[in-house]
């Protein structure tokens, strides 16, 4: 009867070591294929793991490659035009979780290499003078950045995205725009064909205006229609993911409860159990029950009461790690809570939880029937080992006040390392 | 002094008759709402002793109510009742101005006993709201700005844990040696700070922490 749904347990659920993430620190496996794809990997890239792809799929040294850049693109901005293209049609290595950031201290040591080899370059009138590529390699740069606003791995993210997300977004389209225009202009004036351009740019300009002018209420539209209809998915999938908790745990509940009407302490316990998974759902973010004080305490005291089925109110103030100590405490905590629902005859038990700085205490109450203390004998484990020899094996204490009819309360006490 | 004259102001109808059936003689029902609008015209109407609200109503829930009716300078007495144990609505609603908060899971004595203990100007507070004002007023990093206010008493806080420890207040005083009266004295105390706190921690610790 207890097969409740909880499919969301923290154990067992751990990722095997040998998963994806080791696979990338080595992206190229020389005897996994013959012929292994050029990727960018994303560990340990500069701009956008062009040239560490490169160096792994001919075995070299990145840092060659991208002095290889760095001078290519000194020599007429062969190497940014390359680079570009590389970086346009080679796919990204697959990468889970957050990205690691660039080491910008390594880019800015290239870029003042650059840049210090076009200085050479001038100076020593080595250099041929002849700029040609680098309109090129701006306006491809540009492009580049544009192509990816269109990947559709980021388009994803991008319709996922946030407000914020959308304007770094727009302010990268916009750098896009501004790289292409600049590199064209770069080129026709490095070409001298400025000049001759202007008609042609004013009547691109007038066209461009034109059909611009025509299609904006039905880009806007479009547009519109978009927004609505991403809204409407997400709705949609939030209803979906609803309908089938509510399936699974709460109807399937209610059809237990009707099968279990004559017996009303399985229904209250059937009821109390759904209850609370109901608010963890709703309200409580995922807590792994093997990390904090609170998030173990609740555990136990849930675990206990569908077990038992006597309500055990949890009331929890502050919170820390759990530690080999505590979590002998929390074994010493659900002892009490078993002995109180099975013998003390009370409809429900408190259990209080406090974390002070360098304390936590743990409260176990109920009012029920109570006992003598000294009448209890030598060999019942229950008190005597489980709890307070438990608690004092472990550097705490334990404190249990009774008395027939007064009901009991069991008081824990740890001291932890304050952080 | 007569029977106590309480509103209940409650969405579900089936939870209003059975808090109906469920109170003593010494309350007299005396009407029902069941949204803000018209709990508001009704407690303008009728007056009662004590107002038991709903925290979640369609129309603002339990907040807006408080809003609107103390707003107006009623002095009208708020007990919250919910079945939402959220720290974000347990903080709104006495700061919103309800003498006290408890869960609909309370027992028709227990509830008969906290609308008297409202009715008489005492607070009401049930093992969780003692618990998150504990937690609310400890995690307190910065320096409060009004030291009467923005912290608790060590008595305050005692009385406090053992309320969140599920003691009833006559056990409380017991165990303090001190009288109910006494203790009643401290909770209500609290109840001022919590309402009056400027502490803007309070609120933000109240929707950071979106616990049960």
């Amino acid at each position: 009867m207890a097969d409740r749904q909880m499919p969301r347990g923290p154990v067992g659920e751990k990722p095997s070591p040998d998963a994806a993430p080791t696979a990338l620190a080595d992206p190229v496996d020389p005897t996994a294929l013959d012929f292994p794809r050029l990727i960018r990997p994303v560990e340990g890239r500069l701009v956008a793991g062009v040239a560490q792809g490169v160096a792994a799929q001919l075995r070299l040294d990145p840092v060659v490659l991208r002095l290889a850049f760095v001078l290519l693109t000194v020599l007429d901005g062969v190497g940014g035009v390359v680079y570009a293209a590389l970086w346009m049609f080679t796919p990204r290595a697959p990468y889970e979780g957050r990205e690691p950031a660039r080491d910008w201290s390594q880019v800015a040591a290239y870029a003042a290499i650059g840049l210090a080899l076009l200085a050479l370059g001038w100076l020593t009138g080595a250099s041929t003078g002849g700029f040609g590529a680098w309109p090129i390699a701006v306006g491809g740069i540009g492009s580049l950045i544009l192509w990816q606003q269109a990947d559709p791995d980021r388009r994803q993210r991008w319709m996922d995205s946030t407000v914020g997300q959308a304007r770094k977004n727009r302010v990268r389209t916009f750098a896009g725009l501004v790289l292409v225009v600049i590199g064209a202009i770069g080129f026709l004036a490095a070409n001298n064909e400025l000049g001759k351009a202007r008609p042609g740019i004013v009547f691109t300009l007038v066209v461009v205006g034109g059909v611009a002018l025509i299609a904006a209420p039905w880009l806007a539209g479009l547009w519109k229609e978009l927004q609505r209809e991403r809204r409407e998915r997400i709705r949609q999938e939030e209803r979906a993911e609803f309908a089938a908790h509510v399936h699974d745990s709460v109807l399937h509940t209610l059809t237990l409860i009707q099968r279990n009407a004559h017996d009303s302490r399985e229904v209250m316990r059937l009821a109390r159990s759904q209850e609370r998974e109901l608010r963890n759902w709703l309200y409580q973010p995922k807590q792994d029950a093997d990390a904090s004080v609170a998030a173990a305490v609740r555990r136990v005291a849930a675990e206990e009461e569908d077990a038992h089925g006597v309500p055990i109110e949890i009331v929890c103030v502050g919170d820390c790690p759990l530690t080999p100590e505590l979590s002998a405490m929390m074994h010493a905590a659900r002892q009490a809570m078993v002995n109180a629902a099975k013998y003390s005859g009370a409809s429900v038990i408190s259990v209080y939880a406090e974390v002070e700085s360098g304390e936590v205490t743990v409260f176990v109450r109920d009012r029920g029937a109570g006992f003598d203390m000294d009448a209890v004998p030598e060999d019942r484990m229950g008190i005597r080992q489980s709890i307070i020899g438990r608690m004092e094996r472990n550097g705490g204490s334990a404190r249990v006040r009774t008395e027939p009819g007064e009901g009991t309360e069991v008081m824990l006490t740890m001291k932890v390392e304050s952080s | 002094m007569g029977a106590i004259k309480v509103l209940i102001v409650d969405d579900h109808r089936l939870f209003r008759s059975g808090v109906r059936a469920e109170l003593g003689d010494s309350i007299e029902v005396i009407g029902e709402a069941e949204d803000v609008e018209s709990a508001v015209k009704t407690i303008t109407e009728l007056q009662p002793d004590v107002v038991l609200l709903d925290v979640h109503m369609p129309g603002g829930g339990g907040q807006e109510v408080l809003r609107r009716v103390l707003g107006s300078g009623s002095q009208v007495r708020f007990l919250a009742l919910s079945v939402s144990d959220a720290a974000e609505d347990v903080i709104g609603v006495i700061r919103g101005g309800a003498r006290g908060y408890v869960t609909k899971t309370i027992s028709g004595r227990e509830l008969t006993d906290a609308i008297r203990r409202v009715a008489e100007g005492d607070a009401v507070f049930s093992p969780r709201l003692a618990g998150f004002v504990l937690d609310a007023f400890a995690s307190s990093e910065a320096p409060p700005i009004d030291p009467e206010l923005d912290s608790l008493t060590q008595r305050e806080r005692e009385v406090l844990r053992l309320i969140a420890r599920g003691y009833a207040y006559k056990e409380i005083a017991k165990e303090l040696f001190i009288s109910v009266k006494t203790v009643e004295t401290h909770v209500s105390s609290v109840l001022r700070k919590l309402q009056l706190s400027n502490r803007h921690e309070l609120s933000r610790w109240a929707t950071a922490r979106r616990l049960v």
